[in-house]
């Protein structure tokens, strides 16, 4: 580890998510194992194989104000509404909006206000769309929005890559203050991307679940049973800052965002890698850049969506850069797969679990696949270890993007 | 058959209060959009938009923005 580096500490988390309106609720939930998993009640469920998915536990409707509301796309609702969470969290911090970032981005953008205004422009004509259509399509919406909302001029910036969107977005705001960009970043992922189009086109891929009869039991990562993914939504959202800045004015500091590595498969645009070769490389380069052992990773939480190729070959990456000794979670067993959500409402549990030095347990492990050499939590969760400890979230998403973010304890 | 002026303007109080959280009851014939009811150029097309629909006259752009008051928006939907 370079010594002499800036050292870029937690001081603030948001969420809503398919299991709660605020991390706290969704925290509790996963410790107790529930799940975020219903029923689809809109009209288009007949028109495709899926018929369940992790609607967003409470609707932004009831959130935001209507005026505010009608502006953004539900991804955006859902962002505005993590980014003041986290914020708040935070302590609503004091600092120069030229010190002050933004890393959010979106797996897909605002695809519900595209498809529905495309709805209305073909019925109706051009002059009846809202004149926010555009901002509200726009995958970098989010991003602009939360700036105005806190004033923040050092830059703000959406990552696009699919599933690994919300890790890439803390590792870029990682950066960012690293590099002396700023003091404080808010960084993370949205998506709202429940709609028949999207499950169409996962289900065309072959990716989604079809356990209909089961929707609790259909997110089953590492499970012998598993056939793929459960699709959810709402967003994760970080507050980063310098450990100078956050000690400065006595913040409360959840963990220390020690280091990312990022790969690229480069093999196929869907597949992931046979062999796990990107994933691996994308946690050893994580624990180098954090200046950290494998034996101090305690704890992973795995990208482990549920599908039947990328679990097992996650777990022997896993195995090979980290080693068999670290408790594995997959909570996507419980809030299902928020794309580009994912990376931030599962950094945040990775911060969690290292604070408070508990892990959930994954959720409809009945059978685990055969092969699996790391340590699963399976039925109730797991303490951690005290002392100096670590742990890594990874993302991957379609593209080939594997990204590890490296926590540590402070 | 023509609307009224009272119906006018309690459907742009509603529309007003949908899309800026303004009360309707300050939406009132002499207010302008601008300067009283502190109204963006955006959101007067988001008004422009809903009064359309919900009066079923076209407002065009040219027009549009000739259209300071409460009353300047009724006068053009009663003509």
């Amino acid at each position: 580890m370079s010594t002499n580096r800036v050292r870029v500490v937690v001081t603030g988390l948001g969420a809503t998510t398919p299991l709660g309106g605020d991390v706290a609720s969704t925290w509790s939930a996963l410790l107790d194992g529930k799940s975020g998993i219903r029923p689809i009640t809109e009209d288009w469920v007949d028109t495709v194989p899926v018929k369940f998915a992790g609607v967003a536990a409470v609707d932004p409707s009831e959130v935001l104000p209507r005026p505010e509301a009608r502006r953004l796309d539900r991804a955006e609702q859902f962002a505005l509404i993590a980014a003041r969470q986290a914020w708040q969290d935070a302590g609503a911090p004091e600092v120069d909006g030229e010190r002050l970032g933004v890393v959010v981005g979106s797996g897909i953008g605002g695809i519900g206000t595209i498809l529905s205004a495309y709805d209305l422009y073909r019925e109706k004509g051009w002059n009846r769309l809202s004149p926010f259509t555009v901002p509200m399509l726009m995958p970098n919406g989010s991003a602009g929005w939360i700036s105005i909302e806190l004033g923040a001029k050092a830059g703000a910036h959406s990552t696009v890559s699919a599933c690994a969107t919300g890790a890439e977005s803390i590792g870029y705001g990682i950066d960012m203050i690293r590099s002396g960009r700023a003091d404080i970043v808010v960084a993370g992922g949205t998506e709202a991307a429940i709609h028949g189009l999207n499950v169409a086109s996962f289900a065309a891929a072959r990716a989604m679940s079809t356990r209909n009869d089961e929707p609790e039991r259909a997110s089953r990562p590492f499970d012998k049973g598993r056939d793929g993914f459960v699709l959810g939504e709402g967003a994760g959202i970080v507050v980063l800052e310098s450990e100078e800045h956050a000690r400065a004015r006595g913040a409360r500091i959840y963990a220390e965002a020690a280091g990312v590595g990022y790969t690229s498969d480069a093999y196929h645009i869907t597949g992931i890698d046979p062999e796990g070769k990107g994933g691996r490389q994308a946690m050893l380069s994580a624990l180098k850049d954090a200046g950290i052992a494998a034996s101090d990773v305690h704890h992973v939480n795995a990208h482990a969506t549920s599908t039947p190729l990328g679990d097992e070959i996650e777990a022997r990456a896993i195995k090979d850069a980290i080693g068999g000794h670290a408790a594995v979670t997959a909570t996507k067993s419980m809030t299902g797969h928020l794309l580009g959500g994912a990376g931030g409402v599962e950094s945040i549990f990775t911060i969690l679990a290292l604070h408070e030095r508990i892990v959930p347990a994954i959720a409809n492990l009945d059978n685990p696949a055969d092969g699996i050499e790391v340590d699963l939590v399976r039925g109730e969760p797991r303490k951690l270890d005290g002392g100096q400890i670590a742990a890594i979230n990874n993302s991957f998403g379609f593209g080939g993007h594997n990204v590890a973010v490296a926590f540590t304890t402070v | 058959m023509a609307v009224t002026e009272q119906e006018i303007l309690a459907g742009l109080g509603k529309i007003v209060n949908e899309i800026t959280g303004i009360p309707a009851t300050e939406v009132t014939p002499e207010k302008s959009f601008v300067d009283d009811l502190d109204i963006d150029s955006l959101s007067m097309v988001e008004i422009a938009v809903a009064a359309q629909d919900e009066f079923g006259v076209e407002i065009p752009d040219d027009q549009l923005k000739h259209l300071k008051t409460v009353k300047d928006v009724i006068n053009f939907i009663q003509a």
